[in-house]
């Protein structure tokens, strides 16, 4: 915000509240309320009225205050946003981020802990990111608010309350580019999000009883930066990909099926899903069973070791 | 208004011949068009819906580019970053969502002003701040029930922003009367959103043209948002895909077309002392323009199978580059030994 003073930023009880999460915490303060502004409370709203000021040259950053509310304004992101620059041949660009917080482990109520990021990046001309360490969201929200393409912004709420490193003077890795979180040699695992933390729970476990697992950190989910998750493959021969979002019709099929085709002779065993059933995320109290664990994560491992 | 009536004539043969895959008819509502169009200054910015071609006219879109969408040519048609367009936006097929686009659109209007003033503060409901410039988006009676619109007002009303919504009311949201969707004047609705609101004779281009020029200078001026709710009458169909026989009692129609907007005006020259010499001019040049757009939509050329993929993404995709990689090599492999190619139009 200091660095542009076009980025704007909206969104419900972001002002002197902070968001739901804290996360614009004191900026409407400093920025002041014309650049932090506290919207009426709709979504479709929200995202319609920064489609209209990005055509006005603005850079509209505007918070979801959580991920089961994005759906009323999930056509002014799908038939809009996503189209627009389509559109206008090219004369126009839609620079809006929508951070989204997304996902379980926080014990909420119904429409508090969601996983909905699959149907954006099932939108051609949307991007779609979701950072697993501090670092990563301290640098893949500058990168962007700076894209000149509109970008789903998927915030784990699990990880809100975790503590990492942050290294603000070292070069940040390109937005769209896949991170080996952990070397292996005998599985890939590939997740993104707070899934990562349970991956790698689950590689150092494996690593105990002799198994060395690859953990694969996605970044990016659309576009998907296949090259290192596809290496990987063609090291270890094997393949799981975890999601708390369900498994069908999911990220996952389509990281399966792409692995499947492009990797094909160097897989040894089927690509396996762990993911989230394929029901509605169910009653805080039975999440822990939804969500995929790393004893989840270790099954498949097994699965697929001893395919 | 005799000349968009003319196009549009010509676009519906066009459709019915198979060389536009849908037309929207805006017969009977050149009068509400003209006059609000006309009332627009030069720097204001006008979202529409897909109806207005005589507002698309007056801001200097060509009839050629805005008929390319509906021959399955383009999803736009026009470059609205041009000047020589007159901050005409494109046209917007999903019901309202452009009521929200004017609206950030007029924020951002009001964020300049601010920006200008170093005024760092944006209260909710503050009196306005002066722009200079103002948005106007339009918006049929149908498009009064679809939430976004709804939204749109809360939006403006809470910024004040400078913008004037513009309903024209036909009376038909496709088949459904505006019986069906409202229980109350569609101006009154804006009055709860604490918006000031207007009925207007929308079949009278010059109340058309006062009561916009008024509600665009307050607008303009920082007395925020205005909402024209303009009584008109779609003659013809909603689109070349409907039969308004089937949902129209007898005799309504005659009705409105003795209350034609053109035929109005007409007769209101004539008291004047305008001559029939007059009228034959307007009508022999409404179709010489009219014959010229029809041929050159006919010219139009197909797009590219490449054009897919070009403005997907503002910045380079992978995926995108693979695909049409992939394409113009699959493509490329029909090439016959003279050099031609399948193509999309071919």
């Amino acid at each position: 915000m200091a660095a542009d003073d076009r980025v704007i930023l909206m969104g419900e009880d972001i002002g002197p509240l902070g968001g739901v999460f804290r996360v614009t915490d004191k900026l409407q303060a400093e920025f002041g309320s014309a650049r932090v502004l506290d919207t009426p409370l709709a979504e479709a709203g929200i995202v319609g009225s920064a489609i209209g000021l990005a055509m006005r040259g603005y850079r509209p950053v505007i918070e979801i205050q959580f991920d089961g509310f994005i759906f009323p304004a999930f056509n002014q992101i799908v038939t809009q946003l996503a189209k627009l620059t389509n559109r206008h041949d090219g004369t126009i660009s839609m620079p809006v981020v929508i951070r989204v917080p997304y996902g379980g482990h926080i014990g909420a109520v119904e429409h508090h802990q969601e996983s909905p990021d699959a149907y954006f990046a099932h939108t051609p001309g949307l991007r779609v990111v979701a950072p697993s360490t501090p670092n990563d969201a301290y640098w893949m929200i500058q990168q962007a608010i700076q894209s000149n393409d509109p970008v789903l912004f998927f915030e784990p709420k699990a990880k809100y309350w975790q503590k990492g490193e942050v290294d603000p003077s070292a070069a940040a890795s390109p937005l769209h580019q896949t991170r080996v979180a952990r070397p292996g040699t005998d599985v890939t695992v590939v997740g993104h999000g707070a899934m990562v933390t349970t991956l790698l729970q689950a590689a150092e476990i494996a690593g105990t009883e002799g198994t060395s697992i690859e953990v694969v950190d996605l970044r990016s989910l659309s576009p998907i930066d296949y090259e290192p998750l596809l290496a990987s493959v063609r090291k270890t021969g094997r393949l799981v990909v975890a999601q708390e979002a369900q498994g069908g019709v999911s990220l996952g099929s389509e990281i399966a099926a792409y692995v499947a085709e492009h990797a094909f002779y160097s897989l040894q065993a089927p690509v396996l899903r762990v993911a989230g059933y394929d029901v509605p995320f169910p009653p805080a109290r039975v999440e822990g069973l939804y969500l995929p664990d790393a004893d989840r994560v270790l099954e498949a491992v097994d699965r697929t070791m001893h395919y | 208004m005799v000349g968009t009536r003319a196009f549009d004539t010509e676009c519906t043969h066009l459709q019915r011949q198979g060389q536009l895959a849908l037309w929207v008819p805006s017969v009977g509502q050149e009068g509400c068009q003209v006059g609000l169009g006309r009332a627009a200054e030069p720097q204001d910015h006008i979202f529409p819906a897909y109806r207005e071609h005589l507002v698309a006219k007056i801001r200097g879109v060509d009839f050629v580019n805005l008929a390319a969408q509906f021959r399955g040519l383009t999803h736009g048609g026009w470059d609205v970053t041009d000047p020589a367009n007159g901050n005409f936006h494109l046209y917007t097929l999903v019901l309202g969502a452009q009521t929200q686009h004017a609206t950030g659109h007029a924020l951002g209007q009001l964020l300049d002003a601010k920006r200008a003033a170093a005024d760092t503060r944006l209260d909710p409901g503050e009196a306005g701040t002066a722009t200079g410039e103002a948005t106007m988006v339009f918006y049929g009676d149908g498009t009064t029930s679809q939430g976004d619109a709804n939204e749109s007002l809360v939006f403006a009303a809470s910024y004040q922003t400078p913008q004037v919504f513009v309903v024209q009311n036909n009376r038909w949201a496709i088949s459904v009367p505006v019986a069906r969707q409202s229980r109350t004047p569609l101006y009154r609705r804006a009055l709860g959103f604490g918006i000031r609101s207007v009925q207007i004779d929308g079949n009278d281009p010059l109340a058309a043209y006062a009561v916009g020029r008024r509600f665009l200078d307050l607008a303009r001026t920082g007395h925020g948002p205005g909402y024209i709710e303009a009584l008109t009458y779609r003659i013809g169909a909603h689109t070349t895909s409907d039969d308004p026989t089937r949902y129209r009692e007898d005799g309504e129609l005659e009705h409105w077309q003795e209350r034609d907007p053109i035929k109005r005006l007409e007769a209101y020259l004539r008291t004047l002392g305008v001559e029939d010499a007059f009228f034959a001019e307007v009508w022999e040049s409404a179709d010489r323009e009219a014959k010229r757009a029809r041929d050159a939509i006919l010219n139009l050329p197909a797009p590219t199978a490449d054009s897919m993929f070009a403005s997907v993404y503002s910045e380079p995709h992978p995926r995108i580059e693979e695909q049409r990689a992939w394409l113009e090599r699959y493509e490329s492999s029909f090439e016959g030994a003279d050099g031609t190619k399948r193509g999309s139009d071919q």
